[in-house]
């Protein structure tokens, strides 16, 4: 979930206020597709992109644990921006996608960012075969064939410091958010399509600076699509992902408002891949600790409360320095929980000013 | 005492104003002329590097295809998904008769930081509205007031971009240019960790950005053109500067005398003397720098025009000011003047302190220093000689033309010495006898100013030789050149084909012209097809040929090249040119090409076509009896609906032609005049110095019975012969300076050597304006003369002084 990039993202293909209010609408001023309650997913050409939508990922994180025992995080992210309701051919600028990739370690946090058109093959999606990439950056299905394309991945990414190379199994089915993947951002109604794949176990090989080391862990993706920005009050974002000791998964994230209180989401993911949503409110997150990221006070420990589950536990970032100073920066990294659930997870924060 | 001896040192310039007056002008001319040309190569050279520092084409590495044609789209893509960051760039060039424009389309998404791409996010330019159509092109402010090409997306002014070229994205350059394959890929200085070198997976060329951008090497020579004239301009003012210093020391040695009684210490006066200097170099100087300004700025875009049409080269036609070229006008100011100076100064510091003052001790040079002087120019001259006939490069050839000048002017005392005397011998009354002895013993005085006069006329006949030879060569050359009576272009291949078809029965010849750019030993230059027609067979200028040259061009056994990559490469007929890889031609004639700083190959059309099935052939020149033309054009723009630039006549290219041209030498015909202009006002200031000094020459002969008025006659008589006889020893160097620069300077700057070609009137003119500046110089003193108060000449008599 990567909400504050949707407000620089849309500033930068549209240069223009705002406008809110669309949900329910077939299509916006623009002629953009708008998200719409009981969605029919089709498969496998919903992992590829929709282009008639503004703004659209492909989001994978995954904690990891070294050979050498230390924990590892990565982040995998192609984001598809669009500046008309189309795909162009040759050089003519309708779609445009944005690669972020980091790696983090307790002591270090390395990230890299790519930018590319569509139409001249530099970076996009398939469906069929599934491929996703931004220059040498790919997200490549090695499913067996009758196999969701999304059960088996390899992906890789490089930087001017780092580099990895990872093969991802899912263990369970997609997850779908809010109300059958369609999920709602504010009181206002905006909204998107949403589900995941919460249940891969990873094994490969990162390279950073001090030379290779094999990892292994377990990843979760991310796959969301929409043409609405944010209520016009919403300034920021925080988004968990929680991989409990049983197998359960909890997403849960919380949208700042500058005049209403926090809007918070969840969704329980039972081993077997049952989903369970939550409204508005049940979910509390509370800020324990802040700490100085980048000059920004960034909060790098929480408390999460989910009492229909009987979950409170305070999380603790791996690298409370997880910056991603990409040309919209934000904070991404893996955490630790602790309290009534032990276990790893992923956080990310955006719009800390 | 010293505020004493400050008074009685400024008191003079309050007695004579015109003096104070000349010696402020010659030295604010001197720096006005210098620093003129140093403003101007200063705004020159930071236009290159504003050009070169586009994209950052002065840090980063490029990717280029050995050939020189576009990289296919899909090479990029696959450097791209190996994980090398390179950016595309589609660099194409717009042009109609009337506007050119260089476009540079760029992907802002992935352009290198170090390129110093405008911001496009944050900044006053949409990132939206540039990606998207009709896009945006980024100009600089003088870019979007002058004529452009039609069609245009909209203009957004930005600063920092070089005149002439406007930056877009990669879409909208493709949409314009009608292609999609990259130029050229800039590199990102730090690729990703892991990859193996980016030489190692491409068969691409690599390039670094080299030191100083081409544009500027190849406008070297022109600014090197312009510092030497700036250097005379201002050793001429420096002549001035001498001569008014030396009046005025001169008519002080008795209040020096009289300080020094009363008890001034020598150190002290000399000191006085050099600060007084220093003020008035200073504010000499300011003058200057501010009438430097005004110079340069009004010749800017006259140079401007220059570098656009000898070199293409896009320099900015409004003048910054710069404090470079401020600081250093002001500091030669300063070393002119202490150079100019030095010597008074010396001699104040050994005025004997009682000894009687001896007005003409310093004008009366020994004939051994006048030996001295000319054994030295004897040693210029073989300096020049061997530099003329064996010396490379272009230094060399300037290093001629100073030894040349100099040596000119060192001997010029003791050949007018020489003429005077013989003279003489033809004098046929005792008083032209004694007015030429006179003038003899004058020329000391003189020398300076007389030196000056002949530099500048020598440059002036020299660069008018030059520019006329290359005047009277270039017309003569685009008649060959330009045989064909009509130019069409169409706009495309289609319509090209149907005005082919509808003028085949109403002309003589439709001859296709079809280019394509390549490099040539290394260079980028461009290589045409022709057909094979009688039009090229009798007008081409051709400089050496083979026997059957076009009948070996047409069966595309062989290669016609121009006259600049011939010299540039020394290739000569027979010798092989590789105009790509692998494919080599023998050369079989060398063409004069004036006017075109890039080499150039001519192929058979059939070859070309082969070579280049993609190249369009859109051009033609049509052969129709001259009086048809206008029924022809008529008949094309009612038909095709050409736009006015498509069909170009003939005359009409050799007006354009002729009008870079003209504007070619502009500036140098201004600094021209400038320095004569100079030159004049050195004869004036020394003819005042002599005319105090001279009295107790004068006096005895007005006390023999000449009248004042014909006194006054013979100093006007004097100045015409010297400045006659300087002109007539300035032809013959002129004509040597002519040389140098034709057979030297012309062949290293541009690289094309032209015949010589005389102008006798023209001599005539400057002869007559040279006597008429010297009359005029010697007006006022001889007018003086002619009326000074006999009282003044018999105190000759009663005091020596």
């Amino acid at each position: 979930m990567n909400a504050r990039l949707w407000i620089p993202m849309l500033l930068l293909t549209t240069g223009q206020a705002l406008s809110q209010g669309f949900a329910g609408l077939g299509t916006d001023a623009e002629g953009f597709a708008v998200p719409a309650p009981d969605p029919q997913f089709a498969f496998p050409a919903d992992h590829g992109p929709h282009p008639s939508y503004r703004i659209e990922w492909w989001y994978l994180t995954a904690t990891l644990t070294g050979a050498d025992g230390r924990d590892y995080g990565i982040q995998w992210t192609l984001f598809r921006s669009a500046l008309r309701p189309e795909e162009a051919e040759g050089w003519d600028a309708a779609q445009l996608w944005m690669g972020h990739a980091g790696v983090t370690t307790e002591d270090a946090h390395f990230y890299a960012e790519r930018l590319g058109r569509g139409g001249v093959g530099q970076a996009g999606v398939t469906p069929d075969p599934f491929e996703a990439w931004i220059d040498d950056w790919a997200m490549i299905s090695t499913a067996p064939t009758g196999a969701d394309a999304l059960s088996a991945l390899e992906l890789t990414a490089r930087g001017a410091d780092f580099s990895y190379d990872l093969d991802l199994r899912a263990t369970g089915p997609l997850v779908f958010h809010g109300d059958e993947g369609y999920s709602v951002k504010s009181a206002d109604g905006q909204a998107s399509y949403y589900y995941s794949q919460p249940f891969y176990e990873v094994s490969g090989r990162l390279t950073l600076p001090d030379g290779p080391t094999e990892v292994t862990g377990s990843a979760w993706l991310d796959r969301e699509w929409s043409s609405q920005p944010l209520s016009a009050d919403q300034n920021g974002w925080d988004w968990f992902s929680l991989q409990f000791a049983d197998g359960a998964r909890l997403m849960g994230f919380g949208l700042r408002s500058a005049t209403r209180p926090t809007y918070t989401s969840a969704t329980w993911i039972g081993p077997d891949g049952s989903a369970t949503a939550y409204p508005d409110g049940a979910l509390r997150l509370t800020p324990l600790r802040t700490e100085s990221v980048s000059g920004r006070d960034v909060p790098v420990e929480w408390r999460m409360e989910l009492a229909a589950r009987d979950i409170d536990v305070e999380t603790v970032a791996l690298n409370p320095q997880s910056w991603m100073g990409t040309s919209f920066p934000y904070w991404e990294g893996p955490i630790r929980f602790s309290g009534s659930h032990e276990g790893r997870g992923y956080l990310e924060m955006t719009g800390n000013e | 005492m010293t505020r004493a001896a400050c008074a009685a040192l400024l008191s003079h310039w309050r007695r004579h104003p015109g003096q104070c007056l000349t010696l402020i002008l010659g030295l604010a001319l001197a720096t006005a002329l210098w620093s003129g040309v140093q403003a101007i190569n200063a705004e020159a050279r930071a236009s290159y590097d504003r050009a070169a520092a586009v994209l950052g084409q002065d840090q980063l590495d490029r990717l280029t295809r050995e050939d020189g044609l576009p990289i296919p789209l899909a090479e990029y893509i696959a450097l791209r998904r190996a994980g090398y960051l390179v950016s595309p760039v589609i660099e194409v060039e717009l042009s109609d008769p009337g506007a050119r424009l260089r476009l540079l389309g760029i992907d802002p998404l992935t352009t290198p930081p170090e390129a110093q791409a405008p911001a496009l996010v944050g900044g006053e330019i949409s990132f939206e509205a540039f990606v998207t159509t009709p896009g945006r092109l980024l100009v600089a402010s003088e870019t979007a007031a002058r004529p452009l090409p039609p069609d245009l997306p909209p203009l957004v002014v930005t600063s920092g971009l070089a005149p002439g070229t406007a930056l877009t994205d990669i879409a909208t350059a493709a949409r314009l240019s009608g292609r999609s394959d990259p130029s050229y890929l800039l590199v990102a200085p730090v690729q990703p960790s892991g990859l193996p070198p980016l030489a190692e997976a491409t068969d691409l060329t690599l390039s670094t950005p080299q030191s100083g951008s081409d544009i500027g090497r190849l406008t070297d020579s022109f600014h090197l053109n312009l510092t030497a004239f700036g250097l005379l301009a201002f050793a001429v003012g420096l002549f001035i500067v001498h001569a008014a210093i030396g009046l005025a020391f001169e008519q002080r040695r008795t209040s020096f005398r009289t300080l020094r009684a009363l008890g001034l210490p020598i150190r002290r006066l000399v000191t006085l003397l050099a600060v007084e200097l220093t003020a008035f170099a200073l504010i000499a100087g300011l003058i200057g720098i501010i009438l430097g300004y005004i110079v340069a700025a009004a010749l800017l875009p006259g140079v401007a025009g220059t570098l656009r049409g000898l070199y293409g080269a896009e320099i900015s036609g409004q003048l910054a000011f710069r404090p470079v070229w401020a600081v250093t006008g002001m500091g030669i100011a300063l070393i002119g003047t202490a150079a100019a100076s030095v010597q008074a100064l010396m001699r104040v510091a050994r005025l004997p302190l009682l000894a009687p003052a001896q007005p003409r001790a310093w004008a009366m040079a020994s004939g051994q220093a006048m030996r001295g002087q000319m054994m030295f120019a004897i040693g210029l001259f073989a300096l020049a000689f061997l530099l003329g006939a064996f010396g490379t490069g272009l230094i060399a050839g300037f290093a001629c033309l100073a030894a040349l000048l100099v040596g000119a002017a060192l001997a010029l005392p003791s050949l007018l010495t020489a003429l005077l005397r013989l003279a003489t011998r033809f004098a046929t009354t005792p008083f032209r006898e004694w007015l030429l002895a006179d003038t003899r013993q004058q020329l000391p005085g003189l020398s300076m100013a007389l030196m000056a006069l002949l530099l500048a006329l020598a440059a002036n006949i020299g660069v008018s030789t030059m520019v006329g030879s290359f005047r009277g060569t270039f017309t003569g050359w685009l008649d060959q050149r330009l045989a064909s009576e009509l130019y069409v272009t169409a706009r495309t291949p289609s319509e090209a084909a149907a005005i082919r078809a509808a003028l085949r029965p109403r002309t003589d010849a439709v001859l296709p012209i079809v280019s394509a750019p390549v490099t040539l030993a290394g260079q980028p230059a461009e290589l045409y097809g022709i057909a094979d027609h009688a039009t090229y067979r009798d007008n081409w200028p051709l400089l050496a040929a083979a026997p059957d040259v076009w009948a070996q061009v047409a069966a595309g056994e062989a290669a016609l090249i121009n006259e600049q990559l011939s010299r540039r490469e020394r290739l000569a007929i027979g010798d092989p040119v590789t105009l790509q890889p692998g494919w080599t031609l023998p050369i079989a004639g060398v063409y004069s090409d004036y006017g075109n700083p890039v080499g150039q190959a001519i192929i058979g059309l059939d070859l070309f076509t082969d070579r280049f099935p993609d190249v369009p052939q859109l051009r033609m020149a049509v052969r129709v009896p001259p009086d048809r033309v206008p029924a022809v054009v008529d008949a094309l723009r009612a038909e095709f609906d050409l736009p006015a630039a498509n069909l170009i006549d003939q005359e009409e290219i050799k007006r354009f032609s002729l009008r870079i041209f003209e504007q070619t030498f502009l500036v140098t015909g201004a600094l021209n005049i400038l320095t004569l202009g100079v030159a004049s006002l050195a004869l004036l200031a020394s003819l005042l110095t002599l005319a105090g000094m001279r009295l107790p020459q004068l006096a005895p002969i007005w006390a023999l019975g000449q009248t004042r008025a014909a006194l006054a006659r013979a100093e006007l008589a004097r100045t015409a012969i010297l400045a006659f006889l300087t002109f007539a020893l300035a032809i013959p160097v002129g004509l040597a300076l002519a040389w140098v620069l034709l057979a030297v300077v012309n062949v290293e700057a541009f690289g094309w050597r032209l015949p010589m070609q005389m102008f006798p009137v023209d001599w005539l003119r400057l002869g007559l304006y040279a006597l008429l500046a010297a009359l005029l110089a010697a007006a006022w003193p001889a007018w003086r003369l002619a009326n000074i108060a006999p009282s003044t000449l018999l105190k000759v008599f009663a005091h020596e002084r």
